[in-house]
């Protein structure tokens, strides 16, 4: 008995699309270390039908590991941790190819760098600084994404390292529709013309669009005003007031709409400068070997600054809003045709890029263009420092803005803290705090390191407070379920994120806080 | 297995239990034995065993807690699996609570989980009075509401209205949507309750039904057309019935035809199904990191191992991770979680005679109240068996049934009429009667 995909999928691909789940399907996963932490992390990511994975670890199960990690049970005493927390994810899920490898990550991580060039991405849990260092190393020679995911105690971190991920479809939660008011084209005028504003039948007076509304009523006051359109706060309101005036009475829901809208025919012309960031990076200079997005980057850069006068293509679509069907499915047409049409355009740009740098001109489906077209707007592309780049030479002026804030004084001491619990495990061997006898001692010594690595990064960490230092000794090394699953959960997400190339992933380091939660993101 | 918890099976949450601290709350007295004691003193139920509740109850069990009650009257859906990891598919249409509870025994030796297969409103008040703390993992306000109203019932206060201690039941709620999600402590009496900031929860939209028959615009319009409209007209006094794929496929097929009529693109069974069922994304990354952080808030509480989350926690993953604590303040006139509603009463009033005034009292209009007074039934509505016993009570007056006292307090559960929706809720009630002396001072700080 197999489960329709369709039907199990359902809620996932709610949010994601077939294309997005095709993308998870498609990826091959790499686990280091099978504590909670990774081992949450994957457990997400197998219900959600991830391609494959490969679970790494050296270690035998203890009876400690039956205290945090669902994935074990009594059976597995003294049995390698990697094949039975792999046979248990491979329970959850029978699409899911999965297999594991016995050995330390940072053995392999040493001696088989190689060995990580076969994956779509991977996730590194509980690895010490220097290993990790090595590891994303290799992943960005091999071109493979790294997330890292670190619990420890109450705190732990999630950071991405990837050289670049580009994003077409971003899906911001909020985003003005586009529907060009302050600058209507030549077929939404003509169809906001053919229609009589001051129609005597009550139903369609109610029920004229407030788009039609507003491109008229912003020709009438351009009219009035030397063509100008509405700019300043007195004439927003006196243009307001002019839609009011064509009301019938106050209760016209499609009026109301439009005085709510207003504002939108006073929009500048142009593109954001998030937009600008994006057309006038380097990386438009395309080559043989740009990847799609640049090129169509490149395309559209043409496309702003010819045709579509200082705009980006139209994006098409349109919110519902009080209408008669007509009038709306109209507009609706009229919307599509014109972003039809500038998507042509860009792709006759996009097949000329093509040619000149020596590609086949019909190499980028119109499908992806088409679907470029409709998120021109929404563009994102993230890029990550290396992780040694970030421990050599953190972002100063972020990082003393956070040690004075109130809001992250937990998490940018814990920031400085995990960092100084793997000094002090290469410096001794075993974490702080692990034993009662010698909890004093070690306070002090992870103080000392932790002011060394202040002072390294230069900055001078007096802010560190003593009571959180007390805390990571307390915390003995301990992985927490609770906060495994958290941070695995984060991890996840993020991994989502990056294989189906929607939303837009962790850009800093995130910093769990299991104190009083008040986790952060930190631009380092 | 006694043996394996002394081999130091919980080696990783003693840590944080046995050790002491700066960073703490008061009343947190680490010791080698307070995971012991917590696993054999403290119970916790779990409401809802789906998305977030599989994930609570592994969380609960690998943080120290043993003995655990899950209740959920949902069985298991194939559309369950992608998130809801205690569950395969050969378990499709068995209690998700039984299944549950089975699952995470299986694994985690020595924790006991009693499941309830049935509706929250099912058991009586005193069901939930048992518990230490209250987990929530619902994706419905009508049922959030009725557990905050039922564990803000036990709340009582001193004389100077501050809570009494003894009373409060600790309430953990999560929530998820999509990347999104909240996890958030409820403190009644310190914190506000889910109805302080009911605000944060806004009712659903509704297209107005002239839109659905006149002027449809968008495929949603033509699905909620066939559903709500269509339906009834062709299938005369036959439900619809969301679970029903004839049915649905029905709403499908005229909500097809309804947008090729009018040129509206878009319908699709899986928007229709979607529309009709208002089906809310679900992911199981979210769910994870939400009940993540309700299950090490609960542990928190019980133990006082570090600081509470004060008290409202949003999880934003659309871009980044955003994660945003606010502290809200408290409604000190919620009728939910504050010192009770004041009702003055003669001492002439019979039971009968109260009830029918709760349903005019503009603050409460309970109908159908059935009235509790320390523990003990006045008046229940059912089951039959109860209501008969109950009924000779009604001719009865308040003030002799609550033992001659000028004041005290009953608790009053029953339907209330809010926006033009009947729902379940439970009350506190001060009642105060007129003309008789206070004397026993501190009588209502002593019950219990
Ligand atoms: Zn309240």
């Amino acid at each position: 008995m197999a489960a329709e995909p369709k039907t199990k999928y359902d809620r996932q691909l709610r949010i994601w699309g077939d294309q997005g789940q095709a993308a998870l399907e498609k990826a091959s996963i790499c686990l280091l270390n099978c504590g909670p932490t990774g081992s949450e992390a994957l457990k997400n990511l197998v219900l959600g039908g991830i391609g494959s994975i490969t679970v790494v670890d050296g270690s035998k199960v203890e009876v400690s590991d039956l205290g945090n990690n669902f994935m074990l049970d009594e059976e597995c005493l003294g049995q390698s941790r990697a094949k039975c927390v792999c046979s248990f994810l491979q329970e959850l899920n029978d699409a899911v190819k999965a297999k594991f490898v016995e050995e330390s990550p940072t053995t392999l991580i040493d001696t088989n760098p190689s060995f990580f060039a076969q994956f779509t991405l991977v996730i590194a849990t509980q690895l010490l600084e220097n290993s990790l260092l090595l590891l994303d190393k290799i992943c960005r020679k091999a071109n493979v994404m790294l997330v890292v995911a670190r619990s420890y105690g109450l705190t732990g971190m999630v950071r991405i390292s990837v050289k670049e991920h580009t994003v077409v479809e971003s899906k911001p939660d909020h985003f003005l529709d586009d529907l060009r008011l302050h600058n209507p084209w030549p077929e939404l005028k003509q169809f906001a013309k053919s229609i009589d504003l001051n129609v005597t039948d009550p139903v369609v007076h109610k029920h004229t669009p407030y788009i039609v509304i507003l491109v008229r009523l912003a020709e009438k006051w351009a009219d009035a005003h030397d063509g100008c359109l509405p700019s300043t706060r007195q004439e927003k309101k006196e243009f307001k007031d002019l839609i009011k005036a064509h009301m019938l009475n106050i209760d016209e829901e499609n009026y109301k709409e439009a005085i709510e809208a207003s504002f939108k025919v006073s929009t500048a012309r142009g593109i954001s400068s998030q937009l600008r960031h994006i057309i006038e990076d380097s990386a438009v200079e395309v080559d043989s070997s740009s990847p799609d997005f640049w090129i169509l980057v490149a395309a559209l850069k043409e496309f702003i600054a010819n045709e579509g006068d200082g705009e980006p293509p139209l994006e098409g679509s349109i919110p519902d809003m009080t209408s008669l069907t007509e009038y709306y499915i109209s507009l609706q047409k009229i919307y599509q045709a014109k972003a039809e049409s500038d998507c042509l355009v860009i792709e006759q740009y996009v097949k000329n890029i093509l040619k000149r740098i020596g590609r086949d001109p019909d190499s980028i489906s119109r499908a992806y263009i088409r679907n470029f077209c409709r998120n021109a707007r929404k563009l994102k592309v993230c890029r990550y420092r290396s992780i040694e780049e970030e421990l050599s030479s953190p972002v100063l002026p972020e990082l003393q803005k956070y040690l004075t804030d109130e809001d992250y004084c937990f998490a940018v001491g814990f920031y400085i803290l995990l960092r100084a619990v793997d000094r002090f495990a290469a410096n001794y061997n075993r974490f702080p705090g692990i034993f009662d006898s010698e909890m004093d001692e070690d306070v002090s010594r992870l103080k000392s390191i932790a002011l060394s690595i202040s002072n390294d990064s230069g900055f001078h960490g007096s802010s560190l407070s003593e009571d959180l230092i007390n805390e990571m000794c307390r915390f003995g090394g301990a992985e927490l379920h609770a906060v495994a699953a958290f941070v695995g959960g984060v991890a996840s997400q993020e991994v989502i994120k990056l294989l189906t190339k929607q939303f837009i992933p962790l850009t800093g380091t995130f910093i769990f806080n299991g104190i009083d939660q008040k986790s952060q993101v930190l631009a380092l | 297995m006694a043996d394996l918890a002394t081999k130091g099976r919980w080696r990783d949450v003693d840590k944080l239990l046995s050790r002491p601290g700066n960073i703490i709350s008061s009343g947190f007295e680490p010791s080698s034995t307070l995971r012991e004691e917590i696993g054999e003193y403290v119970r916790v139920l779990v409401v809802g065993a789906g998305g977030l509740g599989c994930e609570l109850l592994k969380d609960l069990a690998l943080s120290g807690f043993k003995n655990i009650d899950v209740i959920d009257m949902d069985t298991i859906e194939v559309s369950n699996l992608n998130r809801q990891f205690l569950f395969r598919l050969q378990d499709v249409g068995k209690s998700k609570a039984e299944v549950a509870a089975k699952r995470v025994m299986e694994r985690v030796s020595g924790v006991n989980i009693v499941p309830h297969f049935c509706r929250i409103e099912e058991k009586d008040i005193e069901f939930y009075n048992d518990f230490n703390i209250i987990v929530l993992g619902l994706d419905s306000i009508e049922a959030r509401s009725y557990i905050n109203s039922v564990a803000c019932s036990f709340l009582e206060y001193d004389r100077d209205d501050n809570p009494l201690a003894e009373t409060v039941k600790p309430m953990v709620d999560g929530g998820t949507e999509g990347f999104k999600g909240h996890a958030r402590v409820i403190l009644p009496g310190t914190t506000p309750c889910f109805e302080c900031n009911i605000w944060l929860f806004p009712p659903q939209v509704k297209f107005p039904l002239c839109t659905l028959a006149e002027t449809p615009r968008t495929a949603a319009h033509c699905i909620e057309y066939a559903h709500l409209i269509k339906w009834d007209e062709v299938h005369s006094g036959k439900p619809f019935d969301a679970d029903d794929p004839e049915h649905m496929q029905w709403v499908y097929s005229e909500a097809l035809k309804r947008a090729e009529l009018f040129g509206i693109t878009g319908v699709t069974y899986s928007l229709t199904q979607g529309v009709v069922k208002n089906i809310i994304p679900a992911i199981a990354s979210t769910n994870a990191i939400v009940s993540a952080a309700c299950a090490l808030e609960a542990l928190k509480i019980v133990s006082g191992c570090s600081k509470t989350l004060s008290n409202y926690l949003t999880y934003n993953g659309v871009e980044g991770t955003h994660i945003k604590v606010t502290d809200f303040v408290k409604d000190n006139d919620c009728l939910v979680c504050g010192p009770g509603t004041l009702i003055e009463l003669d001492t002439s009033v019979t039971l009968s005679q109260f009830i029918e005034l709760l349903g005019k009292h503009p603050g409460l209009q309970l109908s159908k109240p059935s009235v509790t007074h320390r523990g003990n039934n006045l008046y229940m509505q059912s089951p039959p068996i109860l209501e008969e016993m109950t009924r000779p009570n009604l001719a009865l007056r308040m003030f002799d049934l609550l033992g001659e006292v000028p004041k005290d307090t009953v608790h009053v559960s029953g339907a209330s009429e809010k926006n033009g929706k009947k729902t379940s809720c439970s009350r506190k009630l001060r009642i105060v009667f007129k003309g008789v002396a206070d004397m026993t001072v501190g009588m209502d700080t002593t019950g219990n």
